[in-house]
């Protein structure tokens, strides 16, 4: 036997690590804009919250029906891929089905519940492409999906579609090759699935039925291959982000915002309570809040990058609901856009980060971020634990303290708030009046009736 | 003796040499907002009916810095906060009780980070504590017995704290029958006021957050929307007056729906 497709396979898979390993690093970097947050305190707890929400998808059981074919899918997935071992060892060695002998009955067993899977995954995907395109749904057919987010959502699904016909059709005409007693090919006593398609190419003859097999599987290996790249070009990446950042997720109270140690310290000297902090490196500092990707954390640009579209959050949001411009999802969206801009430019020898534009701005607008209620929805609807929320306050941070630029309203709450110590202008004097109310006779103890 | 009951003071106490069980924090709502104060009224009665000792701080309280802080000016909240902290502490405080899931959670989550460190109830956790202490014992019945009551989650006692079952253990405890919106607990609607809303106008849309809330809270067809909030009261009731239903529906607070089954008149 030539061992040229061995070589050929050699090639292919050597040449996809390669671009994965580049695509990963890339993924990495543009991450790492942001800046660093030590997030590892309570594994126990991080470990747990992973096993719950990535890895038992806790959260997408709020909507049964989409949750019950997503884990198809995402079961369907993570088995299947174990069948890619022994492609790339076939590849490999030029060996056929090796783990067939081994494992014998157990491995007839094996394909069949891959089979069983593979047409679940196909069902499951063209349930989705009607859901996504024929049906109504608000948050599948927002503004923000239209163009490559749309497009990107259907290439994902016919993409799976086609792979699981791929397997099919290899197990269908490599059953047929082995009944026919070509050589090499293990007859695995009837397969469950596949049995069902071989009407449709028992008439070729053993040579065009090897050309079939063989095609199939180079497709099904190849695909795989791309998808993997393809992957890292895509929305769909929280098939492997889902788990860091399920991780990384932030497990303090969801009305708990986090403090800022440098605005204390200057408070704190401001009010005579400790000396005034040594002027360390002033640059080091930054900025107050975040402008761009580089002012936020970079769990939250992975969060980012981990986010599907799904559009849960932007289904939940009260501002979103009630006609508002803002979209928690599209304030995802446009955070992973900016730093794949800045990374892009940066890895063309640019200055990607002082290119003249910024998130807030040129992505996201004041009228956005003004929108939050801060009623964290959108944090406790996200699938994978992501926290728009959080960006939306570094976003107003940077904009009241940096630009003075709040809505006028929230301007005069801030001044009341500092001459009157309560939101409305009421003179602090009158914070006591309330008292005068309380009448003697509704006050009696009832302790010594 | 004289005609008007006096609130307890920090200050009094402290003058007296004594240290109260709890401090009941106001909150800006409770003090200024006419409709909010009979709820602060109503926990006042209610405290001292059953005999709590506990203090306000009257004229040193003020604003927790929530607002402030979820607008983006952290200076602000920082100021209000280490000064609220300094008070306090002044007093030796160690348990607070508020009305405001607002003011509940900023010095229950974000006090500890600035050194503050009390032990914080939202009033409706005392109150169901009270409740099942026997302290409280519901008279039950009269205009309130059977009828159905709807209960709006606050978004800073629910998601924020997850403080779900106390006030369903009080509308339990009230004999009244609880019907959910579509939209409750976990998946609350905001009222619309959070996040510092409370204090301007509502950006661009097709329609109010309030009255997208108050619609569903009443198609459950419950003639009393129970809150927890001074801000989810204020939006919830200018929800129903919008929909002209404020002649038949009532927004009413925890604390005011147990005073008047205590009969202690508003």
């Amino acid at each position: 036997m030539s061992s040229l497709p061995q070589i050929l396979f050699l090639l292919v898979l050597g040449a996809s690590g390669y671009i994965l390993y580049k695509r990963i690093s890339y993924l990495r970097q543009t991450i790492l804009l942001g800046k660093p947050l030590a997030r590892n305190d309570r594994p126990r707890e991080r470990w747990k919250t992973m096993a719950l929400v990535a890895f038992g998808q806790k959260k997408m059981f709020k909507r049964v029906g989409p949750a019950l074919l997503h884990l198809i899918i995402y079961v369907s997935f993570v088995v299947i891929n174990l069948e890619v071992l022994e492609f790339i060892i076939d590849g490999l060695a030029g060996t056929h089905r090796i783990f067939a002998p081994f494992l014998a009955g157990f491995y007839t067993l094996a394909m069949n519940v891959f089979e069983v899977l593979a047409l679940g995954v196909l069902i499951s995907c063209v349930a989705f492409l009607v859901r996504r395109n024929g049906m109504k749904v608000p948050r599948l057919s927002s503004a923000e999906l239209k163009g490559w987010p749309k497009l990107d959502a259907n290439l994902i699904l016919w993409i799976e579609i086609v792979l699981m016909l791929a397997i099919l059709t290899m197990n269908a005409s490599d059953q047929l090759l082995a009944y026919r007693g070509v050589e090499g090919y293990i007859p695995l006593g009837g397969l469950w699935i596949s049995s069902s398609l071989q009407g449709l190419f028992d008439g070729l003859s053993s040579s065009t039925l090897l050309l079939v097999e063989r095609g199939a599987w180079w497709f099904h290996i190849l695909g795989i291959l791309g998808f993997a790249i393809y992957v890292t070009y895509s929305k769909h990446l929280h098939i492997f982000l889902a788990f860091p950042n399920t991780w990384y997720a932030n497990l303090e109270p969801q009305g708990k915002i986090p403090n800022m140690e440098v605005v204390t310290q200057e408070v704190k000297s401001m009010l005579g309570l400790q000396a005034t902090p040594e002027p360390t490196d002033q640059a080091d500092i930054g900025r107050f809040g975040a402008k761009d990707v580089p002012d936020l954390s970079w769990v939250q640009v992975m969060n980012a990058f981990s986010c599907t579209e799904c559009g849960r959050c932007t289904a939940e949001c009260p501002a979103n609901l009630t006609g508002k411009k803002l979209s928690p999802r599209k304030i995802m969206m446009d955070t992973r856009d900016r730093a794949e801009e800045i990374s892009r430019a940066n890895a063309a020898g640019k200055d990607g980060v002082n290119d003249g534009k910024s998130l807030l701005g040129d992505y996201i607008s004041q009228e956005e971020i003004n929108a939050c209620t801060s009623c964290n929805a959108c944090v406790e609807a996200c699938p994978v634990n992501i926290d728009p929320l959080s960006i939306i306050l570094e976003l107003r941070r940077y904009t009241a303290m940096e630009e003075s630029g709040s809505p006028a309203q929230w301007n005069a709450m801030f001044q009341n708030i500092e001459t009157s110590f309560a939101p409305w202008k009421f003179p602090p004097t009158d914070r006591f009046n309330w008292a005068a109310k309380v009448n003697q006779e509704d006050t009696k103890p009832t302790t010594n009736e | 003796m004289s005609n008007t009951y006096q609130v307890p003071t920090m200050a009094q106490k402290a003058a007296a040499g004594e240290t109260p069980e709890v401090l009941f924090w106001v909150g800006c709502a409770g003090s200024f907002d006419e409709r909010y104060q009979a709820v602060t009224l109503a926990f006042t009665k209610i405290l001292t009916k059953v005999g709590i000792n506990f203090a306000v701080l009257g004229e040193e309280e003020t604003c927790t810095g929530d607002p402030a802080r979820r607008a983006g000016n952290e200076f602000l909240f920082q100021m209000q906060a280490i000064s609220n902290i300094q008070v306090l502490d002044g007093y030796g405080i160690k348990k607070i009780v508020t009305a405001c899931p607002h003011c509940f959670n900023t010095l229950k989550n974000e006090y500890p980070a600035l050194g503050g460190n009390y032990e914080v109830m939202h009033h409706s956790q005392f109150l169901q504590g009270l409740i099942q202490e026997g302290k409280i014992v519901m008279k039950g019945g009269g205009e309130y017995k059977g009828k159905r009551i709807t209960f709006h989650d606050s978004c800073y006692l629910g998601r924020a704290n997850n403080v779900y079952e106390a006030p369903r253990e009080i509308i339990k405890a009230l004999d009244m029958e609880l019907v959910e919106m579509k939209r409750c607990r976990s998946k609350g609607l905001c009222c619309g006021a959070g996040g510092a809303q409370m204090f301007k106008e509502p950006e661009k849309g097709n329609k109010d957050i309030n009255v997208e809330r108050t619609e569903e809270a009443l198609q459950t067809g419950a003639k009393t929307i129970a809150v927890g909030c001074p801000f989810c009261l204020t939006m919830m009731s200018d929800g129903v007056k919008n929909k002209e239903q404020e002649k038949q529906v009532q927004v009413l607070d925890l604390a005011e729906l147990i005073a008047r089954d205590q009969g202690l008149s508003g």
